[in-house]
């Protein structure tokens, strides 16, 4: 076991964890984020994106020790009131089916938006290849990235 | 305040009569009851300062705010918006005014609280429309008896009741308290559908903004105080049983608190239909958070061996007890293809037989016969399974997804010992089910982690133990025979089908009815590998054999695919052939009409190929034209063009989302889905190695149209799923020149 401060969604928080742990699991069970999700653990499906220094980022293979100084966000830190121009796209498109991959999706969304804000069809599937829907919601969610691109 | 209990059996109460006015009356026996209603977390909106509870679907604040429960689990079909707009409509309030709860589990004041079968809409819809309309009817009643007027006076428009000689007018609120003290009408006023303001209009998911933003709302992200985490050990394989555990170097790791062994039902358990149970024992371990359990997981030492064959006694849904035969043994798919096919060569049930077929094979001119073949498919709900329990010996508390909760209650009230009544089963949203979550052994897991333990304990399953948990879509065989005559005319069809363990055939869908001389076979293959509903069972294999073959006799034949199947329909629907034909002909026909149209079927675009296919099961029809393109030699699917006949679409846009994604789901099990096995190993387990679809193989291009004909609603979860495969093969034909008799398809 061993502290660890962490900058998450632009506040300082401590961790008494196994410096192994996955950042995933610390933010769903030390500090109750669980707007990131669990889906493999190896990351292959996406579900548990997070930014990490601006970065799209598996948080399920992320040793948290491995994180030190750099900035994490969140889904819940993306803004302040579902506000993000991408988390308002998906609003607006209404992108969601069971909506359990959909964190994971807007985070990485967001992040291809950040550096290439106008990507074309093939940049938007080049990036999102990395993130499973398994109720199929693709379309939206190319949709719904032109749309946030667009504003 | 009144609380009016339900009794929602359509055939049990409802009595009803066309008026020349137009609507409907519908009686029903509604009884009174006081129980409370469960008070439920608020939106962040202007609060009313008190609720009346109007009936177990609404509550009415002073405000004119109303909640609406939604009685079914959510899992991304939409119910939980799509049911309460049906509740709304009939009410006659702005939707904006309406919040939207999830029901407690409640068998007496909700009717059938499962998702499956795409029934939710289709079964909820009188009841729903009854909650809105009484409770509107008692409301009218309250404002009649305020004003002393009449109550065929008093009109209501979005949330206001009016009285028009009068002038007066209320809003629901100042109503509510009044109309709760009502007595519940014997019978109400339906409105006809043309009066339709919130149904068929498109309205936004209500959990919407909590996906966007994280919020906790699938049972994975219950955490409660004192919680701790627990994740089980299953056999690496089937036909395999718990031998001995060694965790002594388990237990004084890190974070670990308990190692034990569980038995999950009972040996004298009779089983209903959904309590598959994949391994009987299994070993929990449980610790203080997840990545501690996990690394336990790793290490601990656990020794496994063979178990004998068995018999178990099980209650089918909608059937017979039937014996069922467990073998021993450590199966894998080359045997298993190896039994289908033996299997198909031994004498077979006949389950229907129209005419001669003997003798119309015997005098055709040709025979053509294929052989269709599906693998075994894992469901790979994002959200692995979980669910949080906490049992006392008072009371036991469950949270999580699950589609059939109220059968699963009945399990745990017999396996926990305790009386349903004291069980409390909180329904989350489901991160997927796809049929995989009417199965809830996890649920009886939980519960007996919890109850051993007395502490609250939430037990999720790695990926891993998910994916090689068992209840697969099983592996399916069908072949297939036509005979043409010398005018290449189809004069009979053959068609012998089978499983592992289940057999596909469905022998009273089409072309039953439309050949003259039909013969449908059934027969299965015992096995301990399990198996449970996989969106649109049966079906989703039975679809792409059906579909993928009349493709080809409508080439032997010379025909347009679209003309040789209208031909067949035509044939059905003005003298069908034989008895129980389970299709209405000219909706099926409808839908192929539709998507001729809205295809431009007669205009193929340079570069693409196009495949047809149309099915109808789950009470709906579902037609498809799918473009193809090879490149790199690599499918690319252009377009898919989809025609539905759902009757009535409650709500356009998510019923558009949710055709678009079984369609999308379904190529992704067409062109990858599949899991094997050898020496009872699965030979995947986790996404590295089973292939999802992935955003670029997704069509470019999607459109849903809908069939418009006013029939009362009939379900989507599934219908639009099995054609698919078909298409995709049908076009992929046209491309290559091959044709797919085994999924999934390599080019």
């Amino acid at each position: 076991m061993k502290t660890i401060t962490l900058n998450i969604n632009g506040k300082q928080q401590e961790v008494n964890v196994d410096p192994a742990t996955p950042l995933l699991w610390v933010l769903r069970d030390h500090l109750k984020l669980v707007g990131t999700k669990y889906g493999c653990g190896i990351a292959q499906c996406g579900s548990c994106t997070v930014h990490l220094g601006g970065v799209a980022t598996r948080s399920c293979t992320l040793p948290v020790s491995a994180i030190g100084n750099q900035e994490v966000v969140t889904i819940e830190g993306l803004s302040e009131n579902g506000e993000h121009p991408v988390q308002k796209a998906w609003l607006e498109v209404d992108v969601p089916q069971c909506g359990y991959c959909q964190a994971g999706q807007i985070m990485t969304a967001a992040a291809l938006l950040e550096h290439n804000p106008s990507p074309s069809d093939e940049e938007i599937d080049g990036v999102m290849n990395g993130n499973i829907c398994r109720c199929g919601t693709y379309t939206r969610i190319k949709k719904a990235i032109k749309l946030a691109s667009e504003s | 305040m009144t609380l009016v209990k339900t009794q929602i059996g359509r055939r049990a109460f409802i009595r009803n009569s066309s008026l020349a006015g137009g609507g409907l009356i519908i009686g029903f026996g509604w009884l009174n009851s006081c129980k409370p209603n469960n008070a439920a977390e608020m939106a962040a909106v202007d609060m009313p300062e008190e609720w009346f509870e109007i009936n177990a679907y609404l509550k009415i604040g002073d405000n004119g705010l109303v909640t609406i429960m939604s009685p079914n689990p959510e899992g991304g079909q939409n119910v939980k918006t799509s049911m309460p707009m049906i509740v709304a409509d009939e009410l006659d309030i702005n939707w904006k005014e309406v919040i939207v709860e999830q029901a407690p589990l409640n068998t007496d004041l909700y009717s059938r609280q499962f998702i499956g079968g795409s029934q939710a809409i289709r079964q909820g819809w009188n009841g729903l429309r009854m909650a809105g309309a009484s409770a509107r009817h008692m409301l009218r009643e309250a404002a009649a008896s305020t004003w002393a007027v009449s109550i065929d006076e008093i009109t209501t428009e979005e949330g206001v009741l009016k009285h028009v000689e009068s002038g007066k007018s209320a809003g629901y609120g100042e109503m509510a308290s009044a109309a709760a003290k009502v007595s519940v009408p014997e019978e109400v006023m339906l409105k006809d559908s043309k009066d339709f303001k919130i149904i068929g209009t498109s309205r936004k998911n209500v959990d919407g903004k909590k996906i966007v933003t994280g919020k906790p709302l699938f049972g994975i992200d219950t955490y409660k105080e004192g919680m701790l985490t627990a994740m089980i050990v299953h056999p690496p394989a089937f036909g395999l049983k718990l031998k001995s555990v060694d965790d002594s170097s388990v237990k004084s790791m890190p974070g670990i608190r308990d190692v034990f062994t569980i038995k999950i039902l009972n040996d004298d358990f009779e089983r209903q239909h959904f309590d598959t149970c994949t391994f009987l024992e299994v070993v929990a371990i449980v610790g203080n958070s997840t990545w501690e359990v996990m690394n336990a997981k790793k290490a601990i030492n656990v020794l496994w061996e063979p178990f004998e064959a068995y018999t178990e006694e099980r209650t089918f849904y909608r059937s017979s007890r039937q014996t069922l035969t467990i073998p021993a043994g450590l199966e894998s798919t080359d045997g298993h293809m190896k039994d289908m096919e033996q299997a198909a060569m031994k004498p077979q049930k006949v389950v229907r037989k129209d005419g001669n077929p003997e003798l119309a094979f015997k005098n055709a001119a040709q025979v053509i016969e294929r052989t269709y073949i599906g693998p075994h498919l894992a469901h790979n709900c994002m959200e692995p399974m979980n669910f949080f329990a906490h049992v006392t010996s008072e009371k036991a508390e469950l949270i999580g997804p699950l589609q059939k909760a109220e059968l699963t209650e009945q399990t745990l009230s017999a396996r926990l010992g305790m009386p349903v009544e004291q069980i409390d089963i909180k329904m989350s949203r489901l991160g997927g089910g796809y049929g995989r979550r009417s199965y809830a052994h996890w649920l009886i897991e939980a519960a007996l982690i919890s109850q051993r333990l007395n502490l609250p304990v939430k037990l999720v399953y790695s990926r891993e133990d998910d994916m090689t948990g068992g209840i697969y879509r099983p592996a399916y065989r069908a072949t297939y025979r036509a005979a043409l005559d010398k005018e290449n005319k189809i004069t009979a069809v053959h068609i012998n089908a089978g499983g592992v363990p289940e057999s596909p055939l469905f022998a009273n869908r089409f072309p039953a009815g439309a050949v003259e001389n039909y013969l449908a076979e059934s027969w299965s293959v015992n096995t301990n590998i399990t198996i449970g509903s996989f969106r649109a069972p049966r079906s989703n294999f039975m679809a792409c054999a059906e579909q993928s073959f009349l493709d080809e006799i409508a080439e032997a034949t010379g025909k347009d695919p679209i003309d040789f199947r209208l031909e067949l329909l035509k044939r059905a629907g003005n003298s069908p052939v034989g008895e129980n034909n389970d299709y209405d002909a000219a909706r099926y026909a409808g839908v192929l009409e539709l998507v001729r149209e809205k295809s431009d079927w007669d205009n193929t675009p340079d570069g693409v190929h196009r495949g047809v296919s149309a099915y109808f099961c789950h009470n709906t029809y579902a037609a498809q034209v799918l473009d193809v393109s090879i490149k790199n030699g690599a499918p690319v699917v252009e377009r898919v063009c989809c025609a539905i006949d759902c009757g009535i679409v409650v709500n356009p846009d998510a019923a558009i989302n949710l055709s678009e994604g079984a369609i999308v789901d379904a190529l992704g099990n067409a062109l990858f889905g599949e899991l094997k096995f050898k020496d009872g190993v699965p030979d995947k387990s986790n996404f590295d190695q089973y292939r999802m679809i992935r955003m670029s193989e997704t069509p470019k291009e999607i459109d849903v149209h809908f069939v418009e004909n006013g029939i009362d609603p009939t379900g989507l979860g599934e219908p639009a799923f099995p054609p698919v495969f078909a298409a995709l093969a049908n076009a992929l034909y046209k491309a290559t020149g091959k044709r797919h008799y085994k999924q999934p398809f390599k080019l």
